[in-house]
């Protein structure tokens, strides 16, 4: 029977199924961070069990950790205890750690793909919703809570239904300027926080063939921001070519052979999905948010919407609620929005392609005076590549501040806050209320209209600056 | 987890779509190693910036069954938001539509979700509202939510409702399947990643 990417990868997971129950799932690689693990493991603790396959197993340090100061104690002790704990918790069940100052430390969503330990039809979870970054390689990939943080740590299964597949179909090319996280955010404010409830999308189409495996992970990341645990993409040459030769990725024999399995990771021509969505590249711009979830987007050369405007009368209500939060005005162009702080980096946009393009955007160019700029490697590798072709001088030559990695800002559990009242634009994922810290107003945006609102000092596309791109 | 069959409290009525998970738990409280005591980080924004905000008047500070507007438990896979809402008190949440990871939290945790209609939501809402002191049954034995004379059915996912009804420990019941398990691992490739 033709089956689609997901159906495929989820059915040669299945170690158990039966009727009127969920479907036992195998767990292919587990990521574990700081704070979503302690009270899994005082779980095991508590009924003596052992983790099933610490092998299988990798966890690192990254919501918590400062991006100043790493070789000294963390000041704060309540983040320090969690550190700690997620320390001992790793040394006494035998599971791998990057700890903070250790070469390999960063994002969970960065670091699994760096290492090669993220390989196409793998299943993947962590407690973390933005696991569905790694969909971008064809795995099937996604966030769980503690309790199943638990479950997995025991039993390396997961017991889970069959969630439903929607198509995402993006045809055309993306205009000069125009990255992934346009694309992503315009489709999230297309279907709404709740479209891809219930559902793994299946990212497809040639503008997202065209695209790198950093920009295909950014796009996956925000599945969860249209309410999808995991989005995913049939891996190709890009694939594979980012794979080879990294440090878990097969070798020799054992390359080809998966390479020829890798291949039949792909929707059926007639496998049938339960929703379809089209999206034209073409017709994208610079994109932005304006109000507190993801959905909330607009073109960047629009204006702040009129809440009146909407049809929908909770959508009118969280319309008004949100533009009296973020202090805007309906009818006020969004390129006239001032911000105070400019932060570069997270699960979205903190790999290397994210930070070579912004760098090219500032070479030569001040951030403005009004602003703060971050920018925070999504892990120490990408930090250490940066350095090497001299991305760290060309922020910190326009006045941004040069970071170590981390979650940082997208949700400021570490020092790297706004204040209240303070406005940013994020290359983040979440524009909640307070995500950023409390009273924070945040607007998500690619690493390009990042830089260039660094530059001018409110929200601006490179080509405000007179930038190609 | 404890078994869930029937419970009678009090509703709030929350009007608002897309209560995110940092809504109902800011990420300051996460940094806590234990899995009780979240309470006070229940809504904290809302309960110290909005004066007239549900949680804050005096009939709803009780209250043990929580009606929202759609997508209520979007964003974050943080479990806390399912520890914050029953440290408060909350037994029950009813709302259009829930995000995937708070729904699968909450049932693996002993909260009761239930997706209800929007004009279902809106007669709990009415409920609550004019008549506060008067409590809602939600009766997990016959699907049903009862409420001054009305009497309506919901659907919940049956082996769920199974496991809420028993009150059954998920790894407890896969680890029943421990042969099996270790039956598909013998037919997984070499070539997997693997970090011995």
């Amino acid at each position: 029977m033709a089956g689609t990417l997901a159906e495929k990868v989820w059915g040669s997971h299945v170690v158990r199924r039966a009727d009127g129950e969920p479907d036992l799932l195998f767990i292919d690689l587990h990521l574990v961070h700081e704070v979503t693990s302690p009270q899994a493991f005082d779980g095991l603790r508590a009924a003596g069990r052992q983790v099933r396959r610490p092998a299988l197993t990798l966890a690192t340090e990254d919501h918590n950790v400062p991006t100043l100061d790493i070789d000294k104690p963390i000041a704060d002790l309540v983040s320090r205890t969690q550190i700690d704990t997620l320390r001992r918790n790793c040394a006494e069940f035998g599971i791998r750690l990057h700890a903070m100052g250790d070469a390999e430390q960063g994002i969970v969503h960065v670091i699994g793909p760096q290492l090669g330990l993220t390989q196409p039809g793998m299943t993947i979870v962590c407690g973390d919703s933005h696991t569905s970054t790694h969909g971008a390689f064809g795995a099937l990939a996604f966030g769980i809570g503690t309790s199943e943080v638990e479950h997995v740590l025991a039993t390396q299964t997961l017991t889970t239904v069959r969630p439903k597949t929607m198509a995402v179909t993006i045809d055309g090319q993306l205009p000069d300027g125009v990255s992934a996280k346009d694309m992503i955010l315009a489709l999230i404010t297309q279907i709404g926080t709740g479209g891809g409830q219930g559902y793994v999308i299946e990212y497809r189409g040639p503008a997202i063939q065209a695209l790198s495996m950093e920009g295909r992970m950014t796009v996956c990341n925000m599945s969860i921001e249209a309410g999808a645990r995991a989005g995913m993409i049939a891996p190709d040459e890009t694939t594979f070519a980012f794979l080879q030769g990294r440090p878990n990725a097969p070798v020799g024999a054992a390359w080809d052979e998966a390479v020829d399995y890798w291949r039949t990771l792909r929707s059926d021509e007639d496998a049938i999905f339960d929703a379809e969505v089209h999206l034209d590249a073409g017709a994208l711009s610079p994109f932005v948010t304006w109000g507190t979830n993801p959905g909330q987007g607009a073109p960047l050369s629009a204006t702040v919407p009129d809440p009146k405007d909407f049809f929908d009368p909770g959508d009118r209500i969280s319309a008004e609620k949100a533009l009296a939060y973020m202090n805007l005005i309906p009818g006020m162009p969004l390129r006239d929005v001032a911000v105070d702080t400019v932060f570069v980096g997270s699960c979205t946009n903190g790999r290397i392609e994210d930070l070579r393009i912004a760098a090219d955007l500032l070479r030569g160019r001040k951030v403005a005076p009004s602003v703060r700029m971050l920018v925070v490697p999504g892990s120490m590798r990408v930090k250490v590549a940066a350095e090497e072709e001299g991305l760290d001088q060309i922020f910190l030559d326009a006045g941004a501040e040069w970071r170590s990695a981390g979650c940082s800002m997208c949700l400021g559990m570490n020092p790297d806050q706004l204040a209240p009242g303070e406005r940013s634009a994020s290359t983040s994922n979440r524009n909640f209320e307070g995500r950023q810290g409390k009273g924070g107003r945040t607007h998500l945006v690619s690493p390009a209209v990042a830089a260039a609102t660094a530059v001018t000092g409110h929200l601006a596309s490179p080509a405000d600056l007179g930038a190609r791109s | 987890m404890n078994p869930f069959s029937v419970h009678r409290g009090i509703v709030a009525p929350l009007r608002r779509t897309n209560v995110d998970t940092d809504q109902i738990i800011p990420a300051v409280y996460l940094k806590r190693v234990t899995r009780t005591g979240f309470e006070d980080g229940l809504f904290s924004a809302w309960r110290a910036n909005e004066a007239d905000f549900v949680l804050n008047k005096p009939e709803y500070t009780r209250s043990s069954i929580l009606v929202a507007d759609n997508d209520f438990g979007t964003g974050s896979s943080r479990e806390h938001a399912v520890w914050a809402l029953m440290d408060y008190g909350f037994r029950v949440v009813i709302a259009p539509r829930f995000g995937d990871i708070f729904r699968n939290n909450a049932l693996k945790t002993g909260l009761l979700v239930i997706e209800a209609p929007i004009d279902e939501v809106e007669n709990l809402w009415h409920h609550a509202e004019s008549c506060p002191d008067q409590s809602v049954e939600v009766d997990l034995l016959s699907n049903e939510i009862r409420y001054g004379d009305k009497v309506t059915a919901f659907d919940i996912d049956a082996y769920a409702r199974w496991r809420l009804l028993e009150g059954l420990d998920d790894i407890a019941l896969t680890e029943r399947h421990n042969e099996r398990i270790a039956e598909f691992e013998k037919s997984r490739p070499e070539r997997l990643p693997s970090l011995s």
